[in-house]
């Protein structure tokens, strides 16, 4: 059940998300990016919906594709952009680039590109939190692909043994670069079968809905914060460009691409909420707008930060005690 | 003072810092009920309970991971590895993740973790189980590395590795857990980070050597004095920090080093330190510097075998004569 604001709260980041992701795309081919930037456009409502229900003090690790479950945990979008930028007013001075913002102040406890390189470490946030006595849960943000790697085994096995308050969310948009996840995958439903085997609840849903995300993401939070252990959300999405922006996509059609463009998850909830009488649609495109305003002030923001100062590259490789 | 085994002034450091900061937990394979299979963390089950004194699963990569998520949200974990060799299948989680959170992440996080364990030769187990593999963790920055060569050194130098808001990889030697020694009954003693130790001054030639080397430096010595001979034995105690400033003066004063492990010679802590002692002492240096460590096989499980591939303290004497033009 999603009160009233937290509908709106989701809808404004998953418009921030999108506009943000839009831009960075932008910038890249404009040649004011650099390294690989990997856009979640068409996966906006798993990180706008699992995190609407987190608090700052609860924990998420991300992935390479992270940007979405940064700004959804809380991330200013002009430290962010400038991050992306390599900028030194960045979330990490510059030092991280697009695959590893992170920002410990709101949970983040960092994006990831190892691909499962971030499972373990949520697992620890969430045992610190049981070691401590808090209400504190971890979410562990991840794809399919991580689903295959030795991490998610020792991280679902050893988040049941010990009952943490872990939520393992796997973002299965398909494809890993190129691999569809039925050359790669030994189940159909990541969620439900997979779990099975981590005495688990495992859920697969459709992760462009954002009703069905909260309310499954609702019973498993319940779950952690009651002693009584993990959970895996599989939420089936898709990824609208290519692996990263440069991306050829030899690997599918463009008849699949548009018909996943159909089930946007931003069109799809924007028409919840006039069907519900929650927003209207004028209300609706103000805060597209707004998003889009919001990212354009981050842009320049970030365009206009400095360079990181090179005299000071070798700082911060251990800290003082 | 108190006379205390190396696995006894481990165990009891580790007590000691759990009974003052309830942040500090440890979590390992065996290590509970147990006791760990070489007995640093027997007792402390009964004394602090299953939550803080936890089993793990055989999951490196997932429990030393956890300890880093741990570390990040605020806790001092120890995690210990039953033999460092199996760094290597958490590799990923230390030198990926624990190593680069604080730099990649723009200096603002810390993982004040401590990843120990033994390592070595001397109980007959095998290629997979009797590796030096501290060299990997002193090439990737992030990092701090100990190494204890005496009872007194692991109780001082673990004090500060768990006090210490950085990733300690704490590497301790099979061979030396039963060694006695004095240590000291202060709760506070510790032995700071990146300060060497000179154990024996002498003017004619400087022997560095690590774990069990830094006693059989101190033998070598012995025996050659007999000889005329005189040796410096430095025991560098961390490889990082290193306290490279001890170990140049030394040879700007004899002029001759030979640096001596039981780590892999190619590529080694030797590798690193002759080079430092190169750079730093050129003008100095009488002789070219030589390293000694386990030559480029894999340890074999037979003890003839075992001790054909490290060095051994004739190879030490050998090599002291060697820069001494003898």
């Amino acid at each position: 059940m999603i009160e009233k604001e937290r509908m709106i709260h989701i809808f404004k980041t998953m418009n921030k998300i999108r506009k943000f992701e839009e831009k960075a795309l932008q910038l890249f081919e404009q040649n004011k990016l650099r390294g690989s930037v990997h856009l979640c456009i068409g996966q906006e409502a798993i990180p706008a919906t699992v995190c609407s229900l987190l608090r700052d003090v609860d924990y998420i690790t991300s992935t390479h594709r992270g940007h979405g479950d940064c700004i959804a945990k809380g991330a200013e979008l002009g430290r962010a952009m400038a991050e992306l930028m390599g900028k030194a007013t960045g979330y990490c001075k510059g030092r991280g680039g697009s695959m590893h913002i992170a920002d410990f102040t709101k949970g983040n406890l960092g994006a990831n590109a190892i691909v499962g390189g971030g499972l373990p470490i949520a697992v620890g946030g969430a045992l610190a939190a049981k070691l401590k006595g808090t209400d504190q849960v971890a979410v562990a943000f991840f794809g399919d692909g991580a689903s295959n790697i030795g991490t998610f085994h020792e991280s679902l096995n050893l988040a049941s043994v010990w009952k943490l308050p872990v939520i393992f969310v796997c973002v299965n948009n398909l494809y890993g670069i190129s691999c569809h996840v039925s050359e790669s995958t030994s189940v159909v439903d990541i969620g439900t079968s997979r779990a099975q085997g981590y005495n688990m609840p495992g859920y697969s849903i459709d992760g462009n809905d954002v009703i069905t995300i909260n309310d499954v993401m609702e019973k498993a939070i319940a779950r952690a914060k009651a002693g009584e252990g993990p959970s895996l959300v599989e939420c089936k999405t898709y990824r609208w460009f290519g692996h990263w922006t440069g991306d050829p996509q030899v690997y599918r059609t463009r008849q699949e691409v548009e018909d996943w463009k159909q089930k946007c998850p931003i069109k799809r909830f924007k028409e919840y909420l006039i069907t519900n009488n929650i927003l209207t649609n004028a209300e609706c495109v103000e805060i597209e707008e707004d998003a889009f305003n919001q990212v354009e002030a981050a842009t320049k923001f970030a365009l206009e930060s400095p360079e990181p100062d090179t005299s000071k590259v070798m700082e911060d490789v251990f800290c003082e005690n | 003072m108190s006379i205390k085994t190396y696995a006894q002034a481990i165990r009891d450091v580790i007590a000691e810092e759990m009974r003052k900061n309830d942040k500090v937990f440890i979590m390992g394979e065996d290590i509970a009920k147990q006791g760990g299979i070489f007995g640093c963390t027997r007792g402390l089950l009964d004394e602090f309970g299953s939550e803080r004194v936890r089993n793990t699963p055989i999951s490196e990569a997932g429990f030393v991971g956890a300890g880093i998520g741990a570390a990040c949200a605020g806790m001092r974990p120890i995690v210990e590895l039953m033999y460092m060799d199996f760094t290597y299948v958490s590799m990923d989680q230390l030198l990926n993740q624990a190593a680069k959170i604080r730099y990649m992440f723009g200096g603002k996080a810390t993982v004040p973790m401590v990843i120990r364990g033994q390592q070595g030769i001397g109980r007959g187990n095998g290629g997979q189980h009797s590796q030096c593999v501290e060299q990997f963790f002193m090439h990737i920055p992030g990092m701090k590395v100990a190494m204890p060569s005496s009872p007194s050194d692991a109780a001082g130098l673990l004090r500060t590795a768990i006090r210490d808001n950085n990733p300690v990889m704490f590497f301790e030697h099979k061979a030396l857990y039963a060694t006695k020694g004095e240590v000291p009954d202060d709760p506070e003693f510790a032995i700071p980070f990146g300060k060497a130790n000179v154990l024996k001054e002498g003017k004619d030639v400087t022997i560095i050597g690590t774990h069990l080397y830094a006693s059989k430096a101190m033998n070598v010595a012995k025996t050659l004095e007999a000889e005329g001979i005189d040796v410096e034995v430095i025991d560098p105690r961390t490889l990082v920090p290193m306290d490279t400033e001890t170990m140049i003066n030394s040879v700007k004063k004899t002029g001759r080093a030979v640096v001596v492990h039981e780590a892999h010679r190619t590529g080694g802590p030797g590798a690193e330190i002759a080079s430092i002692i190169t750079e730093g002492a050129f003008k100095y240096l009488d002789a070219p510097v030589i390293r000694l460590g386990a030559k480029q096989c894999t340890l074999p499980f037979n003890l003839g075998l075992e001790n054909a591939v490290v060095p051994q303290e004739d190879d030490i004497i050998r090599a002291v004569k060697a820069v001494l033009y003898q």
